[in-house]
């Protein structure tokens, strides 16, 4: 199984955020949309960051009071990992669980085509190796 | 209005398509306590399960044993199967919203991907699930003709499917003779002069995606050496340390019977099935009669993708396949159905875990679902589509219960029976499989073979003297 498996049930659906919009903004698509995290893009689409769940929790810590009013430019991860459809599930569960952190963007031939949560790679997993043992149960 | 999913007025679904993820979905509806649920599973042949016997290799029968699970899924009185009877031909998505509350697409993978390389079309090169369902007896290509007068042929892949036609190709006709290949494929193969099957894998050994029953049985025909090359078995450093920190003891013994085939040893066996890796065709050569005669490969090294993955780059090194047959095997691909939202990029009706969504606004589209490989791609084995199935049934469910289902006008069994003996008089039922079945089988006894198949529809109407 790879990435583009997953893809294929999401709908290709990507939330984006633009850097210059507040974390109150982005709060409210966090919550509005019920997902971890948001892949930032700038003016023509290109993803530049991923502003997660984490990073708007330090940016409270950071900030106290005022966090609402600081950006997503300020606060977002820029450093950002990406995946491929052509990726493979279990390499990409390795690198999540290596380098912790819980939402890899999917680019395809360089375009934002989906991103993919731990969530998402973990139940294809577990699917996975459900559907090889009621494979393996039915020929009993 | 009487609440719907009870027993005097139950959720009516209608399945198109009767394969595992149609039967498990099935399954999933008809098992449920609070809901009363009645299912019509159409399928386009006369004969139910989909690729479990149009697609498992005939010499696989352990694996088509699956089929007594679903044997048992259709006997529960809410279940009905429309054999025969093709959505977009004889019913429309018009009479399914006439006739139910949910309709659940589960119609498969149904063609192949393509390469994407120069003389891919050229005469002699196949995709590898035409050739699959040849010799499995699907009635729509039962008059493909093969070449098997070359004594070199390549195999595009090393998946189950390309692995299966390699072993196929290898088979003797005493092992063709157990099987319940299409009688003409037996023949056919019967009479092959092929030599030797070369199977081609981008990656390495590590990467390979058969099963270690599958690699090992390749090992243990009865007229056909299994050989491997040293130098493209010997692992890289990245497929090294990807193993040894996966400490994965099947993965394990995958690379280490992988190796044991380029050990030096006699093979004497008719026929040779060369296992190549961290090879990709970037040509197919033609002769001067449009006829494929060999192909071209560059050679791979692995590399790391940013996600992790160990994928091929091709380097500048080239080497000339001579073969006058080739089957591509590089995946199954949905084809799309008659108005119903399609993702082109992976093949796929539009949906969100199963709910047909549409292509621009990614709304649901109210009462239309998916599952299976129509739904995520071809992947895993076939007891992967029961989670994938289960997920669908789940977000159905949910549905019924918010009240987000059609308004059937005219929801009783008897009103679309009428409708199908109408438009398609031949249909079958799953009765009239069943009596197709026992013919087959008792067919088959005399010859000590698990059965012989019907393969055409006209064959299968003519023996049920419908």
């Amino acid at each position: 199984m790879n990435i583009g498996n997953i893809l294929a049930t999401k709908g290709s659906r990507v939330i984006t955020v633009h850097p210059e919009q507040s974390l109150k903004e982005a709060i409210a698509l966090l919550t509005q949309h019920k997902i971890g995290a948001l892949v930032v893009v700038d003016a023509q689409n290109k993803p530049i960051g991923i502003l997660s769940e984490r990073d708007v929790i330090h940016a409270a810590d950071r900030n106290g009071d005022t966090v609402f009013k600081q950006t997503v430019k300020d606060n977002m991860t820029t450093h950002v990992i990406s995946a491929t459809p052509h990726d493979d599930l279990q390499a990409v569960l390795k690198t999540m669980t290596e380098k912790r952190f819980r939402h890899m963007p999917v680019l395809d031939e360089g375009k934002l085509a989906g991103i993919v949560s731990i969530g998402d790679v973990v139940k294809a997993q577990l699917d996975e190796y459900r559907g090889a043992i009621d494979t393996l149960q039915s020929q009993l | 209005m009487t609440l719907v999913g009870t027993e005097t007025n139950p959720l009516r679904v209608a399945i198109i398509g009767s394969g595992p993820a149609a039967f498990y979905a099935a399954d999933e509806l008809l098992k449920q306590k609070d809901f009363a649920i009645e299912i019509d599973m159409f399928d386009r042949l006369p004969t139910p399960f989909g690729l479990v016997r149009g697609g498992v290799a005939p010499d696989h029968q352990k694996i088509k044993s699956v089929t007594k699970v679903y044997d048992g899924i259709a006997s529960h009185p809410r279940f009905r199967f429309y054999g025969n009877v093709e959505y977009g031909q004889h019913i429309k998505l018009i009479d399914l919203k006439e006739h139910y509350h949910q309709i659940l697409f589960a119609t498969g993978a149904q063609t192949d991907r393509r390469m994407g390389i120069p003389g891919e079309d050229l005469d002699g090169s196949h995709p590898a699930t035409e050739f699959v369902a040849w010799y499995n007896g699907h009635p729509d290509y039962r008059d493909r003709i093969f070449d098997l007068s070359h004594e070199r042929v390549a195999v595009v892949g090393v998946g189950n499917v390309a692995i299966d036609v390699a072993r196929i190709l290898c088979l003797t006709p005493k092992e063709l003779a157990e099987t319940d290949m299409a009688d003409y494929a037996i023949e056919a193969l019967s009479h092959s002069q092929v030599k030797e099957v070369h199977l081609l894998g981008r990656r390495g050994p590590a990467q390979a995606a058969f099963t270690n029953p599958e690699i090992k049985e390749v090992g243990e025909l009865e007229d056909a050496d299994a050989i491997t090359l040293s130098n493209e078995v010997q692992l890289d450093e990245l497929s090294l340390a990807e193993l040894a920190s996966l400490n994965d003891r099947s993965l394990n013994k995958k690379v280490e019977i992988i190796q044991s085939y380029a050990q030096p040893r006699s093979v004497s066996k008719a026929r040779k099935l060369y296992i190549r890796f961290l090879v990709s065709p970037v040509e197919m050569i033609g002769s001067d009669q449009g006829k494929v005669c060999a192909l071209k490969l560059v050679h791979n090294v692995l590399y790391k993708t940013e996600a992790g993955t160990l994928s091929p780059k091709a380097i500048d090194q080239f080497e000339q396949l001579n073969v006058g047959l080739v089957f591509r095997s590089v995946g199954y691909r949905g084809v799309p159905l008659p108005e119903v939202p399609f993702n082109d990029r992976y093949g796929v009706i539009m949906n969100d875990k199963g709910r047909v969504i549409e292509v621009e606004s990614k709304q649901p589209v109210i009462g239309e679902y998916a599952s299976g490989w129509i739904k995520r791609g071809p992947s895993g084995v076939i007891g992967t589509n029961k989670p994938d199935s289960v997920e669908t049934v789940t977000h159905m469910l949910e549905d019924l219960k918010s009240g987000s289902i059609l308004q059937p006008a005219q929801p009783e069994v008897a009103s679309m029976q009428e409708l199908v003996k109408q438009r398609q008089p031949k249909f079958f039922s799953y009765p009239d499989w069943k009596k197709l079945d026992e013919l087959e089988v008792a067919k088959g006894q005399p010859l000590g073979r698990p059965r012989v198949k019907f393969t055409s529809v006209e064959e299968m109407i003519a023996a049920l003297g419908k």
